[in-house]
């Protein structure tokens, strides 16, 4: 996993609220048994018309969008199905930073397994840096995870909450398999005790 | 840190079930829970067994783990000569695979035991009280129906599972979300878990596990429950709890993989402590009477869009904040205008199944609307049974008989059209009347337009044509 220390970056903002999973990487393309190469069909329905040609009106085939690092969204972001091939696909389009009000649980979740900083900021300051955003490529925002701050483009910043053990992880690009393995011993007595107090698990 | 981390005072549900699967808690409040029941889908687990290989790692533990293919599957009978989708055929081969290389439990497409995962789990007596259930799949939380702390994940920690049997989690908060009374003749568990979700939102349960208690939750089947907690996810919860019973013990009892002989009555002795002490701590609560619930149904693209069937079509400026924009792109897609009665709004397809309401007890209820009925001229529909052993079970009851006079197609057992991840799906603007958990854009098919809604619902709506109050069909009151 890649780490993510700093990102300074143009921001598209999408305000609908509830942008689920389906919307972000449509049903069509999970049946790859790989974790690469979605990018190309990230947003996919609303990005391309029925016919594959792309609707000028959505936000990342405009030209100051199109190489958008970060997304300001609506409320309740990445909601519905668990598929991690959402952030697979926000992550082989180049987006590693997500800022709204709320996330859906596990697709908050997934980002942290793959390199993505999932940013919750009060309303107001959604709203102000989805107003940065609306002015285009000029408008870059600058994500700072060991400080915990947004920047906007006229300077002012926003703290944001994070969990230590996520933080720690994402600074360092940390794979938690490989954590999890070093507690083996743990594991391992939780069992024998399991296999004598409930030997029908 | 909220709950009640420690192992004194009274505790919810959760953190009982919680506390007694933690192998691992950091100062943080960072924990390693055990997790005793992973199961895993084709579409969701390929990249996690790809991570194994690629580590030389093994399954922790083969014979916790229970695999089957579901989301891609052809529900047609042709299916057993093979799939004909290339990237399906693919994603089902590398599940026959990886089941067979890993060692894992596996119920192959062509088993009769096959299903949606969700409904093999319990029909098999895998899901027990008081378990952990994982799967990377959001409608996990189905088998918190019998007191089984069960949530989906991603395939990052499908890998983490398969090699650890274990998950990183924070305890979420508490929520209890009490039914009171008594349901109303006509209103079912879906219309309880989407009213529930019309009265938090789809973010509402954020960042809590759910608890569902009160005399209408106890009235329930235990496939009304699997419906109630299978949506809790739609409510944005992490899992949907409700504490077992006589009705829970009576449903596992016998079950290839339940317990038996003494085994049977140690669990059960540990099951039977399964509740919320009193005096517990809730962060949350929400109490909804049960007489006012009514039959309802989904106008939008949002879970949380549900309106009961004798409303109209609300106007976009009826919300506020980024949900009126939200409205006005749900209205345009779903092809309605403001003030519209939902009864008058047409169908074009009838689907009967999903792990939300393919159980025999929602098709006998389907059945019993559709019973000597035919569908509407130019209406289409699909019954598809959770699990080829549902199936067969609804074929003894002489289910499929009235289903097929009343014009139905009967299909093979899978995720089917709820996802439409295999042949099954809507066509541009064809309009669905159907008993799966998500309306979300272009869920069922690209452009198709869906309306969720109970079994009987959708039945009421197959025999008009329109969306209808089930009420008006009934010539006796159907059970909850």
């Amino acid at each position: 996993m890649d780490k993510f220390t700093t990102l300074t970056g143009i921001a598209a903002p999408m305000p609908l609220v509830n942008i689920d999973t389906d919307m972000i990487i449509p049903k069509q393309f999970l049946k790859t048994i790989h974790r690469s190469g979605l990018g190309k069909n990230l947003f996919d329905e609303m990005r391309f018309f029925p016919d594959g040609t792309e609707n000028p009106d959505f936000v990342l085939n405009k030209p100051a969008y199109r190489d958008a690092q970060i997304i300001v969204a609506g409320d309740n972001f990445g909601c519905g199905s668990s598929r991690e091939h959402a952030p697979w696909a926000l992550l082989d389009y180049g987006i590693r930073c997500v800022i709204s009000t709320s996330f859906a649980d596990i697709f908050y979740n997934n980002c942290f397994k793959n390199g993505i900083l999932p940013i919750i900021l009060p309303q107001d300051a959604v709203e102000a840096l989805m107003k940065d955003a609306e002015n285009g490529a000029n408008a870059r925002l600058t994500v700072d995870l060991e400080s915990q701050t947004v920047t906007g483009a006229d300077g002012t910043a926003y703290p944001f909450e994070m969990d230590p053990h996520r933080k720690h992880c994402l600074l360092n690009g940390l794979d938690d398999i490989g954590l999890t393995m070093e507690k083996a011993p743990s594991i391992e007595a939780y069992e024998a005790r399991i296999a004598q107090s409930q030997p029908w698990v | 840190m909220t709950g009640n981390p420690t192992h004194s005072g009274p505790r919810t549900l959760y953190d009982k079930i919680f506390d007694a699967h933690v192998v691992d808690r950091q100062p943080d409040g960072t924990c390693l829970l055990y997790i005793d029941r992973h199961l895993v889908h084709e579409v969701t687990s390929p990249q996690a067994f790809v991570g194994l290989r690629m580590s030389g790692r093994k399954v922790r533990r083969p014979d916790q783990t229970i695999a089957v293919p579901d989301h891609n599957v052809p529900t047609t009978p042709d299916r057993v000569a093979g799939i004909e989708n290339p990237e399906g055929r693919i994603q089902v081969a590398e599940l026959d695979k990886n089941a067979r290389d890993f060692g894992v439990n596996y119920y192959p497409m062509n088993d009769i035991r096959q299903g949606i995962v969700h409904i093999v789990g319990p029909e098999q007596g895998w899901t027990l009280p008081g378990m952990t259930v994982v799967c990377g799949d959001s409608h996990t939380a189905t088998h918190g129906a019998f007191g089984a702390l069960a949530h989906g994940i991603g395939t990052s920690e499908v890998e983490h599972v398969l090699a650890t049997q274990t998950l990183i989690q924070k305890k979420s908060k508490n929520m209890k979300v009490e039914i009171t009374g008594k349901l109303r003749p006509g209103v079912t568990a879906k219309d309880i878990t989407l009213s529930i979700i019309g009265h938090t939102g789809t973010a509402g349960g954020t960042g809590y596990v759910i608890e569902y208690c009160g005399e209408a939750i106890r009235d329930l089947s235990m496939e009304g429950r699997m419906t109630v907690c299978n949506m809790a996810i739609e409510g944005g919860a992490r899992a949907g709890l409700i504490a077992p019973d006589e009705k829970t013990f009576e449903y596992v009892k016998g079950r290839p993989h339940a317990p038996k002989g003494a085994a049977w009555e140690a669990a059960l002795a540990w099951w039977k402590t399964l509740f919320s002490d009193e005096g517990a701590q809730w962060d949350k609560v929400v109490t909804i009477r049960g007489e006012d619930i009514e039959p309802v149904v989904t106008w939008g693209t949002s879970p949380e869009d549900v309106l009961p069937i004798g409303a109209t079509v609300p106007a976009p400026e009826h919300f506020e904040g980024g949900k009126v924009e939200a409205a006005r792109r749900s209205l345009d897609y779903m092809g309605l205008k403001p003030g519209m009665k939902l009864t008058d709004i047409k169908v074009d397809a009838v689907f009967i199944g999903s792990c939300t309401n393919g159980r025999i007890e929602d098709l006998r209820a389907a059945a019993e609307v559709l019973r000597g009925k035919h569908l509407a001229p130019g209406v289409r529909g699909m019954v598809v049974p959770g699990s080829g052993l549902v199936r067969m079970q609804a074929e003894e009851e002489g289910l499929d008989k009235v289903f097929l006079d009343a014009g139905f197609e009967w299909r093979l057992a899978g995720c089917s059209m709820c996802l439409g991840m295999n042949p099954d799906q809507l066509a541009p603007g064809e309009r669905c009347a159907a008993t799966s958990n998500r309306n979300f854009e272009g869920r069922m098919g690209r452009g198709g337009r869906t309306h969720l809604m109970s079994p009987v619902m959708a039945a009421a709506a197959a025999v008009t044509g329109h969306l209808t109050d089930v009420r008006e069909l009934m010539a006796a009151p159907v059970d909850a």
